[in-house]
């Protein structure tokens, strides 16, 4: 039987739904290794005394979540947990929303963390790179306020951070530019703060380079494996955890399907030759 | 005058930013953070003049009725409706022009801009970045065929970096005795990412740089004039 193109579309489709679907509703709970990569970036927070102030820039949006998110959530609880304070930062200007989300989350397990005091989230600044390089300049004068109209100088957290190098470590999540790459060339390479951060799978090939023996990146969360790893390290049934079984079963099924796409041609060609 | 002022503005700030670099002293490290002062509030203007842009090419498609022009009036719709929202009540602690709108909040459980970002923008986000999988699943097998010896190594790679990224990975060769652990598929994975793609990512990384700053330079020296827009 000879199935049309659009045929063979529609099954891929549906039966890569259900292998996605299937154990989302029905968790498998397959382990995962962690990597070097992975472990490096938990060890710059683990490795970070107590009452530091740090920084994590939500530098994505809502499109790019499901990998990034689960990240922002674990490096919080993280960060929590060592009793750092969080400054929130976003060069995307969505970025805002993602991080009062994951507060949000975070804090039910926390309630005890106050805002401007264990953490303050100031909010979006359009620029890139010139915002970070402001930032090392003067924090003050690029965030006048936080995103609940708070003064700088009246935020408890903020008032022994003037400049980007009195915080412990930098930490961006980043599907995209402005992120990641900007927060490294400024932070790390002309204020040597250390750099760590997470970005989607499809982009964490181009910064692998950046995790060196210069340490321009301090460890690298490449993708929802990546924020898996985080969260079994930290101790957290996340979200990662939990989609990581899905994304398991969709790379099978995508190898199945370039099995069955190169028999199907293989075939073909064998075909054609004896006719 | 038109385009001469832009090009003597460029290479002046050009060069005084590039000289910052190499002589961190006053007067350059002022003149920088002004610069950068001055490019915050440009970029913020950017913005402003990216809506008007969206404004006019959408009402230009609806009014003219060209191809799709209803999805241009849903975007307008939808662009309006939260600007709107946001403007008259605000989002999260932020006030709008009308305050906080408790009554709506005690109906909606949220501010209007917010109820409509969490259950309408993020959920059609992320559901427009999710169909890429089934992209991927359909292109992988229609285009993913084996035909030399490239295509073979593509393929082998692509295999051992697909498995090593998941759970499966470890499940299949987790069993592996010490002696043999380089050959457990995640360390394989991490070994192709390391060094294999790192070494071409490196390569890529120079040529890139070198390509910035030699179109950078075109730009301060007046050469490369296309920023400046028209045929030229």
């Amino acid at each position: 039987m000879k199935l049309s193109a659009m045929v063979e579309r529609r099954i891929i489709y549906l039966v890569l739904l259900v292998a996605v679907a299937l154990p989302l509703l029905f968790p498998i709970g397959w382990k995962t290794e962690v990597s070097g990569y992975t472990q490096m970036a938990y060890d710059l927070i683990e490795n970070t005394p107590e009452g530091k102030v740090v920084i994590i820039s939500f530098d994505y949006d809502p499109s790019t979540m499901t990998e990034l998110q689960p990240m922002g959530e674990a490096m919080i609880e993280h960060a929590f947990k060592r009793d750092q304070k969080i400054i929130t930062t976003a060069l995307w200007p969505m970025g805002v929303q993602m991080a009062e989300q994951a507060f949000d989350k975070v804090l039910r397990d926390y309630p005890d963390k106050k805002r401007g005091v264990d953490y303050v989230n100031l909010g979006y600044k359009v620029g890139g790179m010139v915002t970070i390089q402001a930032m090392g300049r003067d924090m003050k004068e690029v965030y006048p306020k936080d995103t609940r109209n708070t003064p700088y100088e009246e935020i408890p957290l903020l008032a022994n951070t003037r400049r980007l190098k009195d915080v412990a470590w930098v930490s961006s999540l980043s599907s995209g530019v402005p992120g990641l790459k900007e927060w490294m060339m400024v932070a790390r390479d002309s204020y040597n703060v250390p750099v760590t951060g997470g970005c989607t799978a499809v982009s964490a090939p181009g910064f692998f380079p950046y995790v060196n023996e210069q340490r321009q990146l301090t460890g690298l969360l490449g993708g929802l494996k990546a924020a898996s790893e985080y969260e079994s390290l930290i101790g957290r049934l996340g979200t990662a955890t939990t989609k990581m079984d899905a994304q398991s079963v969709a790379h099978l099924l995508i190898l199945i399907f370039i099995a069955l796409g190169n028999i199907k041609v293989f075939v073909a060609k064998r075909r054609k030759s004896n006719d | 005058m038109k385009s001469t002022a832009p090009l003597f503005f460029a290479f002046i700030v050009g060069v005084i930013v590039l000289l910052s670099e190499f002589i961190p002293h006053s007067p350059f490290n002022q003149i920088v953070s002004t610069l950068e002062g001055w490019f915050m509030i440009i970029s913020g203007f950017a913005i402003l003049l990216g809506q008007i842009s969206l404004i006019r090419m959408n009402t230009h498609k609806i009014v003219h009725k060209l191809d799709n022009w209803q999805y241009h009036l849903a975007g307008l719709i939808s662009f309006g409706l939260m600007l709107t929202l946001g403007l008259l009540w605000g989002m999260q602690e932020t006030p709008g022009i009308l305050g906080d709108a408790p009554g709506i909040q005690a109906w909606l459980g949220q501010k209007p801009f917010d109820y409509l970002f969490d259950n309408a923008y993020l959920p059609l986000s992320a559901t427009l970045f999710s169909l890429l999988a089934f992209f991927i699943a359909s292109a992988a097998y229609r285009a993913f065929i084996i035909r030399g010896l490239e295509s073979n190594l593509l393929m082998i790679t692509a295999i051992i970096v697909i498995i090593g990224r998941t759970s499966i990975g470890t499940m299949l060769t987790g069993w592996l005795p010490e002696n043999l652990q380089f050959w457990h598929f995640p360390n394989l994975a991490d070994f192709i990412m390391e060094f294999p793609n790192t070494a071409a990512q490196r390569a890529i990384l120079i040529s890139a740089g070198l390509g910035i700053v030699g179109s950078s330079l075109r730009i301060i020296l007046g050469i490369e004039r296309s920023y400046l827009g028209g045929d030229k």
